[in-house]
């Protein structure tokens, strides 16, 4: 860790005060961040929620997966009777049973229907609604967050790795750090370039290769192994700001757009999720009682599983929560059921809840920001409705 | 035959840019040949002189100082040397700055066709300063001028003097060697062959090693050395006339350099050099295998002009095969590189506003892994032209790992991938790369597919 390099780089407007901003005086402020830590993960490529959280105890799962999410008979970790755990996350039923897991199984952003990652991204980053066009959602709504506390410092976030962090972008100061590490190629991205690849013999044959060193790294990491170590590196980095002066982290985790094969396609997302989240733990020691992670997807995918083995682009998804902080052991909000009936467009998920109004709790519960901020500043235009109370 | 402003950029400037429109005509196409053969703070060879003197002179002082003096010079050079190393890194952040502001690209493409065909490689810090000023003071202002002047420039010039041994070449009869026997000065033939094998003839031309060694004896006398500003030593002269494919340059009185000329215009004015070049410049511009139309065009243009650049380059420009074959080229590292920085929104100015040590990470040092370390190519032959060259699995892997990590480092907002195709490629996008890029999982992937396809890598 000490011998890697650190390119640290602060955000583009770093010199702008936070206290100019001409939010501050005309809201309330909220409390000063304290000693409360946020980690927000974007799992970029929409992560299967009925894959991870397999609700098995519906009788419908069966019809709509024939290979697919088989529940505990298949390997997956029963949790609470009705949902059981995708057997890649089996390291973190430790914290499930100590109330540090939990999940929210039907969730969305108000985005709807045209179902593209890079859309459905944005919408989730910039915490609007569908009232302002995507050109518009430039500031990210940890940034908006930030603009509304006093006291904080270029210190207070970062954003981590190589994805930008929209989430975080926006006037009021934050930093960012990606390690000079290669990044290896998510497995849509492989399968991309190789059909890119496949019309042009001369990159078809060198391109296999050329994918292979890629996936090996071609800059130096100083991170133990294995096919998870870009993502240590990050968990890592994060705990190691955590622990000092940051309050809020936040990264991206990629790999979920299982279109075929999935069962080995998130087996790997879900390993580094799941040493994201142990990493942290690890890195956090004593602070992780402080901490609240939420792991958040674009969308869900299609109830139904495909015909290679994998599963399309769909609407409600699951989120997770993990950390010391967190009311966990339970899945939070409605089970909108699987059938046919049930399901949004007659094919994905139903969302039962916004899931900003989950952001927006935990912010509360964290931070303080008062409700009528959080509804008209940093979600705008949300309706937060009841607590869920995910916070201990 | 119409025009088109988007092959045109792609295949013979650095590609389209989002600030810019591609050249809407071939007129557009020459001014931004014009605007290359400008002087922008160019590097002289005066300044390359400036900085050996001071290197001189510390060395001089480091080999008589005693004591604590020693160790101070020895401080001072070596602040002096990572000042001359940053000033050539600076050198190549601004070749690739002005090929991403070049609007049309063209001038910048034939800077660096003209300047690979007068290749000079390796060397210290000192030689890269001085291959610097070859581009600049050699190549630049000869771009829409005559071949002849353009060779005659470079091939004087003290960095091609060096690289090809010509300035320690002596005639085996001059007075110099005549007067110091014991140091058995004599010939090297480098620079000759390469003369004629590479600059001008071309090594399918009518001629004989015969007139490689009397071409060698007729060069005596160019030298260069960094304490004096003498480029021609007539003591280093072969006396007596030489024979080069069949003309008699020099006879009984004193070595001149205006032989030198005469046997540099009758070697530019050549019936093989026409064709040489004109191939030479299809390969290039065209297709690995360029249709034998084409080389025959620009040979009579280069022939009926008396070797006119700027009407070559003309032709070129307005050449119907230039859309025929497109996607017959791949781009080099370098130009790989400018045409992404210009896909990525940037401009001249925000080249140059990047740390230097952001510059060398991410643009200079990449070249290397991508098989283009620049400005040291293998021989005097210059880069490999053919597409297989760069297509290697350890090239190609450098170009993907380029496409998923830097970006993301070098623009504050990485923009919206779809956007992204239109803006690089316009019309010219596969179908196959048009189904890929949504498909991407987040923004950095879906311009890495783009960056790193097929598409994009070949012109």
């Amino acid at each position: 860790m000490l011998s890697r390099r650190l390119f640290l780089k602060s955000s583009a407007l770093i010199g702008c005060s936070a206290a100019a901003h001409p939010l501050l005086s005309s809201i309330a402020l909220a409390s000063a961040p304290g000693e409360n830590r946020l980690v927000v993960i974007i799992l970029r490529g929409a992560m299967d929620g009925l894959d991870v959280f397999q609700p098995y105890g519906d009788p419908h799962l069966r019809a709509l997966r024939r290979t697919l999410s088989p529940g505990p008979d298949g390997g997956a970790l029963d949790l609470d009777g009705f949902f059981a755990l995708h057997p890649a996350l089996a390291p973190l039923m430790p914290l499930w049973r100590a109330g540090e897991l939990g999940f929210a199984p039907a969730v969305s952003t108000p985005y709807r229907d045209k179902r593209s990652h890079f859309d459905g991204q944005d919408m989730l980053e910039a915490g609007t609604g569908t009232d302002l066009a995507l050109y518009q959602q430039r500031d990210g709504w940890l940034n908006r967050l930030l603009q509304t506390m006093p006291n904080i410092s270029s210190e207070t976030a970062y954003s981590v790795g190589l994805e930008k962090m929209r989430i975080l972008g926006g006037p009021a100061p934050s930093k960012s750090w990606a390690p000079e590490a290669a990044f290896s190629l998510s497995p849509q991205a492989q399968r991309l370039l190789e059909r890119v690849y496949h019309d042009d013999p001369l990159f078809r044959e060198a391109g296999g290769q050329a994918m292979e060193i890629v996936s090996e790294g071609i800059g130096t990491i100083h991170e133990d192994g294995g096919p998870t170590r870009d993502t240590r590196a990050l968990a890592r980095f994060a705990a190691d700001r955590l622990s000092a002066g940051t309050r809020i982290a936040t990264f991206s985790i990629s790999g979920w757009d299982s279109h075929a094969r999935q069962s080995k396609v998130i087996g790997r997302a879900l390993d580094r999720l799941s040493d994201a989240i142990l990493t942290l733990r690890e890195g956090l020691g004593r602070t992780w009682m402080k901490t609240t992670v939420l792991a958040m997807t674009e969308f869900g995918r299609t109830a139904a599983e495909n015909g290679t083995g994998g599963t399309d682009h769909g609407t409600g998804g699951a989120l997770l929560m993990a950390g010391g902080a967190v009311r966990g052991g339970r899945a939070m909000g409605r089970w909108p059921g699987l059938a046919e009936g049930d399901l949004y467009a007659g094919r994905d998920l139903m969302p039962v809840r916004d899931i900003r109004a989950y952001a927006a709790w935990a912010l509360h519960d964290l931070y303080g920001v008062r409700r009528e901020v959080l509804e008209g500043t940093v979600f705008p235009g949300l309706d937060m409705e009841d607590n869920p109370r995910i916070l201990a | 035959m119409t025009f088109d402003p988007q092959i045109a950029a792609i295949r013979l400037g650095y590609g389209l840019s989002p600030l810019t429109a591609p050249p809407a005509t071939a007129g557009d196409l020459l001014d931004s040949v014009r605007l290359a053969g400008m002087d922008q703070d160019p590097m002289r060879m005066r300044r390359v002189r400036r900085v050996q003197d001071r290197l001189v002179k510390l060395n001089a002082r480091m080999k008589n100082a005693q004591g604590a003096e020693k160790a101070d010079t020895r401080d001072r050079k070596r602040a002096y040397q990572r000042k001359i190393r940053d000033l050539e890194r600076q050198l190549v952040q601004r070749r690739i700055a002005r090929a991403v502001g070049d609007p049309a690209g063209f001038g910048e493409r034939l800077v660096q066709f003209w300047s690979d065909h007068f290749t000079v490689s390796g060397g210290g810090l000192q030689q890269m300063l001085m291959a610097a000023s070859l581009v600049d003071e050699a190549i630049r202002p000869h771009l829409s001028g005559r071949f002849a002047d353009m060779m005659f420039a470079a091939e004087t010039h003290p960095r091609m003097l060096t690289y090809l041994d010509q300035a320690r070449s002596f005639g085996p009869n001059s007075t110099i060697a005549r007067r110091q026997q014991n140091r058995e000065l004599g010939l090297n033939e480098n620079l000759a062959r390469e003369m004629i094998e590479l600059h001008s003839l071309g090594v399918a031309g009518d001629y004989t090693q015969t007139d490689v060694r009397q071409l060698a004896k007729l060069l005596t006398g160019l030298t260069y050395n960094a304490r004096k500003d003498q480029s021609f030593r007539p003591g280093m002269a072969e006396p007596g006339a030489e024979t080069v494919l069949g003309r008699s340059y020099g006879g009984d009185g004193p070595a001149r350099l205006a032989d030198i000329r005469a046997v540099i215009d009758d070697l530019a004015g050549h019936e093989d050099t026409a064709s040489h070049l004109a191939r030479k410049l299809a390969v290039h511009f065209v297709s690995d295998d360029p249709p034998a139309g084409l080389i025959g065009r620009l040979a009579a243009v280069y022939r009926e002009t008396d070797g006119d650049l700027g009407m070559l380059s003309a032709a070129l420009a307005e050449a119907p095969e230039v859309a025929a074959h497109f996607r017959a080229k791949m781009r080099q590292p370098f130009d790989f590189l400018v045409a992404a920085l210009r896909g990525l929104g940037f401009d001249r100015d925000a080249v140059m506003a990047l740390p230097l040590r952001e510059a060398h990470a991410r643009l200079i040092n990449p070249l290397k892994g991508m098989g283009q370390d620049w400005g040291r190519p293998r021989g005097p032959d210059g880069w490999p032209e053919a597409a297989e060259s760069w297509v290697t699995p350890q090239g190609l892997a450098t170009r993907i790992d380029w496409a998923m990590r830097h970006p993301a480092k070098l623009v504050a907002t990485l923009p919206d991938p779809r956007s992204f195709l239109i803006s690089t490629l316009g019309d010219t996008a596969s179908d196959a790369l048009r189904w890929a890029v949504p498909k991407a999982e987040s923004a950095r992937e879906g311009l890495a597919i783009i960056l790193a396809s097929s598409d994009f890598n070949r012109r």
